[in-house]
């Protein structure tokens, strides 16, 4: 019997590099196949189901009402409208969530670490009970435990500023813009740029010289005098039209609905129990030495904790605060169990039930929530970049 | 010299007794000055505090302890104008109704079934995250191997499910020979007598004779549709459906994204990312209308089936991302090690790189689960019922339509969801502890 050949190479089947292409040929050749699959009994679902496929019910008349939309929309309107109205809705209530929860969560996270006790101790019970329950439970209890039994729109309570609540939402006054007015808007731009240039202004000094200027003060200055002056200059032009009953209704002023509230209020203090946590990391992960070289420094407390622990705290913070504000934006698809005309209750309920089709819908829908994703990750990524370490 | 020897004489000769330390830096006064009013702020932040917990937490016990009616038939037990008191929380709704909250509208008769599955839920978790019990490859073996089978033989039922549970019986008992063969040849002598291989032969064995006893003994186990299926049930069948699917596909996943070739790594990435940016809902809406559409009509997957299929989908791609970050976690020399050894990529993984990496993530895989437990609660939104639906269809049932149904009913599901989640997170943060404990020296 002969050896084998000595080639000075292993069998084919051992080289890793053949294996390698094997394989992904194997991973391609398996998901054309499937896709294949899905691909032809798609079309023959369909076909037997006599459900067309394509776009062109995004230009028929969409024959259902939205209480809340952010432009004319009535039950004329067509789908595609009543898409764009249920994605500013999404928008809308993720850009105050995320406002408020930040807020929330900051003070959480600093009360969690703060010496007194029972500020403490509070802190904690709120984020174990927040994090330890479905916010579709959180939502049900603001939408139908506590919103839902307010009193009537006839016993309405009144709230500071003459603000209305009731069981139909929320009533508050609406600005009304009389002429002159758009010089108050302008002196508040005016206040905004001042501050940002004041504060580069303020900044570039202290890098040169090292003198401290108030940038905090003046610009609340700026931003409260100045429009305050230019409201006072023009007489006055802004008066308020306050919501009254009429009849079994309140009438007038501008109406914030409950399920909005419900979504809101759910979402606000469901986020901020997480970011709280974030937040809390973030300061822990500031080594104790830094506290204590920014003390022997003679750095007083406000500065120690502005310049020398939030900045690397931040770093720790941002990556996981990002996704926290994409959870947010996602968990904002949960309107659709108390009926807040979002993108998933308008497109993916209502406009899904009426023309059928899934493919479509459903298809553009996750489009949509990840194309938010990515642009908010893009972003952020970008963000981080810039407040990331610069190591020599 | 006799300055000194005077001045001795106002030298203390014997010790004086110890006193206390003054009450203004020890004891319960300090430390009230020091943690509640060291300052006007904290001062103000402790009585904002105390006023706050004055106003709810009294109001909270009068409503579900004080005032609450424990027992009643019906609605009227808790009306107020009926019993003449002011009348909270109405648990006697709550105590009426636990069945239908456990089991759904399971056939009342046939409920043995699922508790038998609820017995081997506890025993996977007992098993598998108590880390004084042995033989946790075993473990393994129960929880993705025989427990999916039996549990779907147990809860559906029908001819069908029972000759599959006996197929896979005899084949992980001829898998188990097969196994302790190999290794008899291979030199370990007591391969069939050692104590696992004792325990695995119990318990395959146990599961072939019950098997045997369902097919031929007690006969056809009648078949309860899905959609009587309820409560508990649905809630814990998701959750650990997805659990036991997004382990392994989650690794698949997380090796992937590691992978060195390029396209398989670019699916798993895509995947990964495609899933992650999407809510859950979208996913199970889509497993809701466009997966019945992807398959030809007569493998229509069932009602119940679907969001499974979503939510184990969905919580793969998270659990790819926990186990990701245990794979870089691994020090390089661990690979180096292994492949000096002559190992490949599958024995590498298998023997060297995994077991640790799965160790360091088990508290972000308890996390994820976590989540993954909270959100099951969505497939209220595709007509599911589960734990949650249970409780809000129940406040539709006029004989217990009382004003305060709604609260006690919120009350019982959030010391359910609160319980569970906030008993996984400490044992998650205790895992945490014990390694961070093996890594300091």
């Amino acid at each position: 019997m002969q050896p084998a050949p000595e080639t000075g190479k292993a069998s084919l089947l051992y080289d890793p590099k053949i294996r390698g292409y094997v394989y992904q040929a194997l991973l391609i050749g398996i998901v054309i196949y499937f896709g294949y699959q899905m691909v032809s009994n798609v079309s023959e679902n369909l076909a037997r189901q006599r459900i067309p496929f394509g776009l062109d019910f995004w230009d028929s008349q969409a024959g259902f009402d939205i209480n809340q939309a952010l432009f004319p929309y009535t039950a004329q309107s067509t789908y595609g409208e009543a898409f764009w109205v249920g994605l500013l809705n999404t928008l809308l209530v993720a850009a105050i969530g995320i406002v408020f929860a930040t807020i929330l969560g900051f003070l959480v996270g600093i009360a969690r670490l703060s010496k007194n006790w029972i500020v403490a101790k509070a802190a904690m019970v709120y984020v174990e009970v927040i994090r330890n329950l479905p916010l579709l439970l959180q939502l049900l209890f603001w939408y139908k435990a506590v919103l839902e039994p307010l009193p009537r729109p006839r016993e309405s309570i009144s709230l500071v500023g003459g603000a209305l609540l009731n069981n139909r939402g929320l009533y508050v006054p609406e600005p009304v813009f009389g002429p002159g007015a758009g010089l108050i808007g302008a002196a508040f731009l005016l206040a905004v740029f001042g501050s940002i240039a004041f504060y580069m202004w303020a900044k570039q000094q202290q890098a040169a010289t090292g003198r401290i200027y108030p940038i905090g003060l003046v610009s609340l200055g700026a931003l409260v005098g100045l429009p305050l002056v230019a409201f006072l200059a023009t007489g006055g032009p802004i008066s308020f039209n306050y919501p009254a009953l009429g009849g079994l209704n309140v009438r007038g002023g501008i109406t914030v609905y409950p399920e909005f509230i419900a979504l809101l209020l759910g979402l606000t203090t469901y986020t901020a129990g997480f970011i709280a946590e974030v937040v809390r990391a973030g300061i822990l992960a500031v080594s104790k030495g830094q506290w204590e070289a920014a003390d022997s420094l003679g750095l007083p407390y406000g500065r120690t904790l502005n310049n020398v622990v939030v900045p690397q705290a931040l770093r720790v913070i941002i990556p996981p605060l990002t996704s926290n504000y994409l959870n947010l934006t996602k968990n904002s698809s949960l309107a659709v169990v108390i009926g807040y005309p979002d993108l998933a209750q308008v497109f993916l309920g209502t406009v899904l039930n009426q023309t059928g089709r899934a493919i479509e819908i459903v298809g553009i829908t996750m489009g949509v929530y990840l194309t938010i994703s990515l642009l908010t990750s893009a972003f952020m990524n970008y963000y981080n970049k810039r407040m990331a370490l610069v190591e020599r | 010299m006799n300055v000194i020897a005077n001045a001795s004489a106002y030298v203390q000769a014997t010790a004086l007794p110890q006193l206390p330390a003054p009450s203004s830096t020890k004891g319960p006064v300090h430390w009230v000055r020091q943690n509640l009013f060291s300052s006007p702020l904290n001062t103000i932040l402790t009585l904002l505090a105390l006023y706050v917990i004055a106003t709810t937490i009294p109001a909270l016990i009068k409503f579900y302890i004080v005032d609450a009616v424990w027992t009643g038939a019906n609605r009227d037990a808790c009306l107020s104008e009926k019993v003449g008191r002011q009348v909270g929380a109405c648990w006697a709704f709550v105590a009426d109704r636990y069945q239908y909250f456990i089991y759904g509208s399971y056939t009342q008769a046939e409920r043995w079934r699922v508790n038998l599955v609820f017995v081997g839920v506890a025993i996977s978790m007992v098993w598998l995250l108590w880390d004084r019990v042995p033989f946790k490859a075993l473990g393994m073996m129960f929880v993705f191997g025989v427990l999916p089978i039996a549990a779907w033989m147990l809860l559906y039922g029908g001819a069908r499910s029972e000759f599959w549970f006996l197929v896979v019986s005899a084949g992980l008992i001829a898998w188990s020979i097969w196994g302790d063969y190999s290794a008899l040849k291979m030199g370990e002598a007591n391969a069939f007598t050692r104590p696992e291989s004792l325990v695995r032969y119990g318990m395959l064995g146990a599961m072939l004779l019950f098997g045997l006893y369902v097919q031929f003994g007690a006969g056809e186990l009648p078949i309860v549709e899905t959609g009587l299926w309820g409560g508990v049930l649905v809630t814990m069948l998701i959750a650990s459906a997805g659990i036991v699917f997004s382990l392994p596909f989650g690794i698949a996943l997380a090796l992937g994204r590691r992978s060195k070739l390029p396209i398989i790594k670019m699916f798993s990435v895509i995947f990964i990312e495609f899933v992650r940016g999407v809510p859950l809902i979208t996913v199970l809406f889509m497993a809701n209308v466009m997966l019945p559409l992807f398959v030809p009509q007569e493998w229509s997957p069932d009602r119940l089936l679907r969001p499974l299929i979503g939510v184990a989908l969905f919580a793969s791609a998270y659990m790819a991302e926990v186990v990701r970050g245990g794979l870089q976690a691994i020090p390089k020399g661990q690979y180096e090690g292994a492949m000096s050894l002559g190992l490949g990529y599958g024995k590498m993984m298998r023997f060297i790189v995994l077991p640790q990496a799965l160790r360091i993530v088990i508290p972000g895989i308890v996390n994820t689960f976590i989540g993954l437990f909270k959100d099951t609660t969505l497939v209220t939104i595709i007509g599911l019922f589960d734990f949650m639906k249970t409780i809000e269809a129940s406040f539709a049932d006029p004989s217990w339509a009382t004003p305060t149904t709604r609260s006690t009913g919120y009350a019982f599901a959030a010391i359910f969801y609160f319980l569970c989640c906030w008993g996984m997170s400490r044992y998650s943060i205790s895992v945490e502890q014990k390694l961070a404990a093996g890594q300091k020296r």
